[in-house]
């Protein structure tokens, strides 16, 4: 195997070529976590004929239409639960959902918490813009208190969804939460959830300036891109300043979003347990046959 | 006074529903409809709609609360297209059987996979059967007036019925026409308050949707059957009564368009009924005796019209539809209503799926192949590459 060193290799070995342009705008984030996870797969050596995508709508959904692997595209909200299907039926392939906070937290947030909850095995690339980019910039149910939207033109005013959060409260094996700007960080995350049996989420904040930015005044690409590095601050460092911070450090901290690796277990994943559940039976059958003779 | 608003179909569709005053109106996005959501926030904004106005997290939930703001006697409006059409499924049924007249505005448009946001009447198409009164508009001056129009006739108390109006994706919904729009006034003097016979009441306290045993179960339907029924004869007269009131007619239950002396009638909906104006407008210079009778009304159907078409002429049908397995949904409903009753010959077309523009010419190319008897009893018509 010829060894991948940069990204034009790389985008040569994952990207189908024949879908480009791509429909994303300047300065949307979607491209950069395709190649996170171009550089994740490369560096874990999956066979990509046993790697799966499966999307829903939205922007983040068309996302495995640009890759040179079997992919999926559903309905809206639905990603999660085809993909269950998908890894009912092959057990050993990995099944990575992308979707974004539209469908994945607003219109299919049930499929995400059942598939969560159960720990089905699968990987979850959730990119939260904080808005529905696609249809127009309605707002999405992951958007920052007092966020413009077209459904929203004086502010949002409904709590925002912390769904990395959700996740861990529903036991998920690893969830994780990262910028666009973070070079290496997502890349060992997306492979630590890859490798991760049971449900893994990766939360992404990227931003859309058509959408988003624009209408929160967020300023050009550059600045926008900068809102997230001063708005976000890793676990770690949050919690240090909880501690040990002054008053006016852990104000100035308090409203900032956490990101970082929130959970890492190993609970059992639904499939492992159905497999032992069909031995258990299985076994039981037999002995009472025996039994009988 | 009348002014004309130079608009989108999306846009002329928010301004019809708003001046029918809807006491809540509840939406989720989806390309195309999303403009026509938008163009009720932006009365909201101004103070002409007075509303209440409810963006919720799916299509389902959209219809589910338009149900119950349906059910404690308020007027009710929504809009939707393709999969978000489908996702109401369920509540398309529950609506209707529950006798609630939602009225709602669908952009046809294409069900995927295969994802495509242009025009394909699949989507209602595949509705048929959920009990809604469903008409297909051809103009925006048709679709303003049929809202308004469908509020009537939903709200009545012998209908009390939901009325899904479907207009072509992009064709007419992102297309700015000139229209008539009547004064409020006016509007209010021809659109009554809803008075429903029942509804959610403290002081009244009713329950819906309780368990019913089989043989009430059938009456029910019965009920509905009949309210079709009697929504045949109130489209008429409605109808009437816009053409007296504010002088515009596209035709009840279905437009009629050059038909006397005809040999042969065309029978379509949507765009393509009136892009087939312009078709029969062409044939009949050509001396060929051609007319039109655009389905406006597919459910309740008109089957007693076209069965008097077909006494006079043979009749050629065009579907932006299929139902695979039969033919398009048009030229069975139209075959069905003759059965038995007439010598006449019916041919089917297939024109237009996704999204694929039918221009008056390719409607002439259909009705010359069926004159010169080249046109087998169903066809697709343009194929590419086929």
């Amino acid at each position: 195997m010829v060894e991948i060193k940069t990204a034009d290799e790389l985008n040569k070995k994952f990207l189908r070529e024949g879908m480009w342009p791509t429909i994303f705008c300047n300065g949307c984030g979607h491209g950069v976590v395709l190649e996170y996870t171009f550089w994740a797969l490369e560096e874990l050596g999956l066979d990509m004929d046993k790697v799966i995508f499966a999307s829903g709508i939205g922007c983040s959904s068309r996302l495995p239409g640009y890759i040179n692997a079997d992919g999926l595209h559903t309905t809206h909200g639905r990603a999660i639960a085809f993909a269950t299907g998908i890894k009912a039926a092959n057990p050993d392939f990995h099944v990575i959902i992308f979707t974004g906070d539209g469908d994945c937290a607003g219109i299919g947030g049930n499929h995400f918490i059942h598939a969560a909850r159960r720990n089905i095995d699968m990987t979850v690339i959730m990119i939260n813009n904080f808005i529905y980019g696609m249809t127009g910039g309605q707002l999405a149910p992951t958007a920052p208190l007092g966020s413009i939207a077209t459904t929203a033109p004086y502010g949002n005013i409904e709590h925002p969804f912390d769904i990395s959060n959700l996740a861990c409260a529903l036991g998920a094996n690893y969830v994780a939460r990262w910028g666009v700007s973070h070079p290496y960080q997502p890349i060992k995350s997306i492979k630590e959830g890859l490798e991760k049996r049971g449900f893994s989420l990766l939360e992404f904040l990227a931003p859309c300036p058509t959408a988003y930015g624009r209408r929160n005044k967020l300023g050009d690409i550059k600045k926008h891109w900068a809102w997230y590095d001063d708005n976000t601050i890793l676990i770690e460092d949050y919690e240090k300043i909880m501690k040990y911070g002054t008053e006016e450090e852990k104000a100035q901290v308090k409203d900032k979003i956490q990101l970082g690796v929130f959970q890492d277990i190993q609970k059992p994943g639904f499939f492992e347990s159905y497999e032992k559940l069909v031995d258990r039976l299985r076994e039981k059958e037999t002995k009472a046959k025996e039994g009988k003779k | 006074m009348t002014e004309v608003m130079i608009d989108t179909g999306n846009y002329i569709a928010a301004k019809a529903a708003v001046m029918c005053k809807p006491d809540v109106v509840a939406a989720y996005p989806i390309t195309p409809q999303t403009t026509l959501v938008e163009g009720i926030a932006k009365y909201l904004a101004t103070g002409e709609y007075k509303g209440e106005y409810i963006c919720v997290e799916s299509e389902h939930s959209a219809m589910a609360a338009c149900i119950g703001a349906s059910a404690t006697g308020v007027r009710t409006f929504t809009g939707t297209s393709s999969h978000g059409l489908l996702l109401m499924h369920e509540m398309l049924h529950w609506a209707a059987l529950a006798r609630l007249p939602v009225i709602m505005c669908n952009i046809n448009r294409v069900v995927g996979p295969g994802w495509n946001i242009w025009a394909d009447e699949n989507d209602s198409i595949s509705q048929r059967d959920t009990g809604w009164i469903q008409f297909y508009c051809s103009s925006n001056q048709e679709i303003f007036d049929t809202i308004i129009q469908s509020f009537k006739l939903g709200e009545h108390e012998k209908i009390s019925l939901p009325v899904m109006i479907s207009y072509n994706a992009f064709i007419l919904s992102h297309t700015s026409m000139p229209v008539f729009v009547p004064n409020q006034k006016d509007v209010d003097a021809f659109l009554p308050n809803r008075a429903p016979k029942w509804k959610l009441d403290p002081d009244n306290p009713i329950t819906f949707g309780n368990i019913i045993l089989p043989a009430e179960y059938e009456k029910v339907r019965l009920d509905m059957q009949k309210s079709h029924e009697y929504a045949k004869k109130l489209i008429l007269e409605i109808s009437k009564e816009w053409k007296q009131r504010f002088g515009r007619y596209h035709g009840d239950l279905l437009e009629f368009y050059k038909c006397d002396g005809a040999d042969y009638i065309l029978l379509s909906m949507g765009a393509i009924g009136a892009e087939s104006k312009a078709a029969i407008d062409n044939l009949r210079k050509e001396g060929l005796k051609f007319g039109l009778a655009r389905v406006r009304c597919f459910r309740p159907f008109p089957k007693e019209e076209i069965l008097k078409l077909s006494k006079k002429a043979d009749l050629i049908v065009i579907d932006r539809n299929i139902s695979p397995g039969m033919e398009g949904a048009l030229f069975t409903e139209v075959k069905a209503s003759l059965y038995d009753n007439t010598d006449a010959k019916v041919c089917g077309f297939i024109a237009g799926l996704g999204g694929k523009d039918v221009p008056f010419g390719d409607i002439e190319k259909m009705c010359k192949k069926v004159i010169n008897g080249k046109a087998r009893h169903i066809e697709w018509f343009g194929l590419e590459g086929v």
